[in-house]
């Protein structure tokens, strides 16, 4: 039996090269299977993100036109009501409604001069938008020349209006919404006569939130963001730094900063709304700020950030190789010298992106903006960091909400500005990853 | 890097310390219901656009924390208007005595419909809220007639009654934390649960002479429990507090139902329409007269001691009532809510004129 079975193996032994010939092929398919599932996590999570931008850009490309229509105004003082002549404090609160109103009746005369009804007049009037009385102030109080004469304007529309002529131009029947077939009527004629454009809308970059689409922009919510976010920046990056220099360099290992330690990693983990909730208690329980400014949104994310700092600078600085500490103490750096020349200009990449990480993370936060009251209606541009301010996400939320059919494409212009931030933001990251990497090698 | 991280933390330091612990405010406060937030802005836009005070701030905190908040206390750092879509409780009536909050302007200012909207492609459903109670209680009463409840049982809204549609009972809705849920439950399930005599019965008491208060008390809350609590097999969806969502929903599922605000029927009437109740469809008439039997008031609440505190109260609960806002041709209505009567509104002006005679005393 041994010897049989000596002998056939003895035959038919492998050599080594056999054996992983045979397996080769399987190895091979192994090793491209392997490759594919890598490929495929990327690409699942490609397309994921492409959908999500053709979704986004698809409904929010609208939002940064819209509709005018032109109208010849004839600056009347009379139907002003600005009869002192050359007192131009009596613009602020002259009647433009009035000569809108005349406007667009002299206007929808030259089509059907029939008499109108209370209705129709009130439907035509709704077809402007409840903001043109201001680009009209702005112009009478720009050029007071244009008293008493009349002039070709292009005016707003109405943001029902806006979605039907924008729904027209993608074909089909268009979305009429709410406006009555009369309303359709004039505006049709409005199109046919050239007297509609799309303009680029500045309105959008240049305006606080509105309740009325066509007046509603980013801006107020923009400069909370960035309010904050110079805040949060100010704060936690030189306190986080310091934390983990302290922490890596100098402090002893023993149980309390194992403790300390074990606390950072764990706040790092904390749903967010308990940092609002914090905030909420400390700095308008306690110290008596008021609420919705950026100062207090920057200090609760500040304290929500900072672990996550804490514990990207403290991987970097680990990661400096000790040889470059001890030669530097070996030419008699002193410790403070040896970690501002050396060992943190060296981390500093690493630093960097874990506080940015950070800080896009802070940008995108809402939660704990909730507990202290900066989910709110802000229409006015804040001006310092005490002023009341929203913040972009809270626009977006707060628009997402919003029944007017007009604030879905404004919601998503909104994200398309957010993520164009981030991704600002990250490509700064990169950069400076670079140029400070290069530095010092 | 040093002195510059250094001269960053002195700066943040200086601006900590040198916040105004309680500077002046020149704008208004205002904190509540999300519901009234959507009329509120609107009037806070306009009022800060044609006044020479700031724009108001207008927080969406939900009634109940809006009214927490504004029961804190008398001062410049409490919010000097609350919105809400019901009317204040008892309790945060003592919340607010206990701060010091005493006197409190109630002002109703219209009304909110609460639609039962289906898809455009759906068929057409007609209910009654008996109906919408058996559909979406937890129990309901048992079939046989006997005074017990059991699980519901029906899957179809033809299991319920056989003139309804043979499709399977779905409702998205907001959740619990929702002044639209709560409205709902008091007012259509409540309702419906009370067409049952032996339900309604049971709150009042058994034999007059040993009922004890206690258990008065205790066969009140079974009542509220039986009559109010929402089935949780699935056939009621919880869809979150954003009543677009609700709409994508329904576009996407005919055979669905969903619980919205009257102002989201509105501006999306291209893809949803709305269920008629108890024989009426919700519509600016049928609410205001009452013909439609889901809506509920919208009130905002103002701190007296507040006015002249701040600069423009008195000037914003105007223009909020103005006929040019809340009349029935205003612009409130314009974004979908439903107008008080004339007298209603004449009535409130009223107080509000009195209320300035007494300020300028």
């Amino acid at each position: 039996m041994r010897k049989a079975s000596h002998k056939s193996s003895t035959a038919k032994v492998p050599s080594t090269i056999d054996l992983v010939n045979r397996n080769l092929a399987k190895r091979k398919r192994a090793e491209w299977r392997f490759r594919v599932y890598g490929i495929g996590a990327i690409l699942f999570g490609f397309i994921c993100l492409l959908i999500l931008f053709t979704d986004i850009i698809s409904k929010g490309h609208g939002a940064f036109f819209k509709t005018q229509i032109h109208l010849q105004i004839h600056f009347n003082p009379q139907r002003l009501q600005v009869l002192q002549p050359g007192a131009i404090e009596q613009f602020n609160n002259a009647n433009y409604d009035n000569v809108i109103q005349d406007a667009l009746f002299a206007d929808n005369a030259r089509i059907s001069p029939a008499l109108l009804s209370a209705v129709d007049k009130r439907q035509l009037l709704s077809l402007i938008s409840t903001g043109a009385v201001y680009s009209l102030r702005e112009t009478l109080t720009d050029s007071p020349g244009v008293l008493n004469q009349s002039v070709g304007v292009w005016l707003t529309v109405d943001d029902d209006v806006d979605n039907y002529v924008k729904s027209l131009a993608h074909g089909g029947e268009g979305y009429t919404g709410r406006l009555s077939q009369q309303q359709q009527s004039w505006v049709n004629r409005w199109i046919e006569n050239g007297q509609v454009r799309q303009t680029f809308n500045t309105t959008f970059f240049t305006s606080g939130d509105s309740r009325e689409p066509e007046q509603a922009g980013i801006r107020s919510a923009l400069m909370g963001s960035l309010y904050m976010l110079l805040v949060t920046i100010g704060l936690s990056f030189p306190i986080g730094i310091a934390a983990a220099v302290y922490l890596e360099e100098y402090a002893p290992i023993n149980r309390v900063t194992d403790f300390i330690e074990v606390n950072i990693n764990n706040l790092a983990a904390v749903p967010s709304i308990i940092f609002g909730l914090l905030g909420l208690a400390i700095f308008i329980g306690f110290f008596d700020m008021p609420r919705s400014v950026p100062l207090v949104g920057g200090l609760v994310l500040t304290l929500m950030t900072l672990p996550t700092i804490i514990i990207s600078s403290r991987a970097a600085i680990k990661a400096v190789p000790s040889s470059i500490r001890d030669a530097a103490y070996g030419l008699g750096a002193s410790k403070m010298q040896v970690v501002l020349h050396h060992v943190l200009p060296l981390a500093m990449p690493g630093v960097l992106t874990g506080a940015i990480i950070g800080f896009a993370q802070a940008l995108g936060e809402t939660a704990p903006l909730l507990m202290i009251g900066m989910v709110a209606f802000i229409v006015d541009v804040p001006a310092d960091l005490m002023d009341p301010s929203s913040a972009l996400p809270v626009q977006i939320f707060l628009w997402s909400d919003s029944p007017e059919r007009a604030f879905v494409e404004r919601t998503s212009a909104a994200i398309m500005v957010l993520l164009a931030f981030l991704i600002s933001m990250n490509g700064l990251a990169v950069w400076l990853r670079h140029r400070l990497g290069r530095s010092h090698q | 890097m040093k002195p510059s991280a250094l001269s960053i933390i002195c700066a943040c330091v200086w601006t900590l310390i040198s916040a105004p612990a309680n500077a002046m405010r020149d704008y208004i406060d205002v904190v509540g219901s999300s519901t009234v937030y959507a009329f509120s802005t609107v009037v806070a836009e306009r009022f800060g656009k044609t006044s020479q005070f700031h724009t108001p701030k207008i927080e969406s905190t939900g009634s109940g924390g809006g009214l927490k908040l504004f029961c804190q206390g008398v001062g410049m750092k409490f919010p000097d208007i609350a919105n809400s879509s019901r009317r204040i409780k008892p309790s945060e009536i003592d919340l607010c005595q206990q701060n010091g909050v005493n006197e409190v302007i109630e002002i109703l200012i219209g009304f909110d419909g609460i639609v039962l909207a289906q898809s455009k492609l759906a068929e057409h459903i007609q209910l009654t809220r008996r109906e919408l109670y058996l559909a979406l209680a937890k129990s309901v009463p048992n079939p046989d007639g006997s005074a017990t409840t059991i699980d519901n049982p029906f899957i179809t809204w033809q299991d319920i009654n056989p003139r309804l549609p043979n499709i399977e009972i779905e409702v998205f809705g907001p959740p619990p934390t929702s002044g639209t849920r709560d409205a709902f439950s008091e007012l259509v399930l409540d309702y419906g649960c009370h067409t049952f005599d032996w339900l309604a019965q049971m709150s009042e008491p058994q034999s007059q002479a040993q009922t004890s208060s206690r258990e008065a008390r205790t066969r009140k809350n079974q009542q509220r429990r039986l009559c109010r609590m929402l089935r949780e097999d699935g056939a009621y969806i919880d869809a979150g507090e954003n009543d677009n969502l609700v709409v994508q929903k329904l576009n996407a599922n005919p055979n669905a139902l969903g619980l919205l605000g009257f102002s989201f029927l509105d501006q999306n009437r291209d893809r949803i329409k709305s269920a008629k109740i108890d024989g009426f469809s919700p519509s600016f008439s049928s609410i205001a007269n009452g013909d439609y039997p889901i809506s509920r008031p919208l009130y905002f609440y103002v701190k007296k001691a507040h006015i002249g505190m701040i600069p423009g109260i008195e000037a914003f609960i105007r223009e909020f009532v103005s006929d040019n806002a809340s009349g029935e041709s205003g612009y409130l209505p314009r974004k979908g809510m439903i107008p008080l009567s004339k007298s209603e509104r004449q009535a409130i002006e009223y107080r509000i004129n009195a209320l300035h005679t007494i300020m300028h005393q």
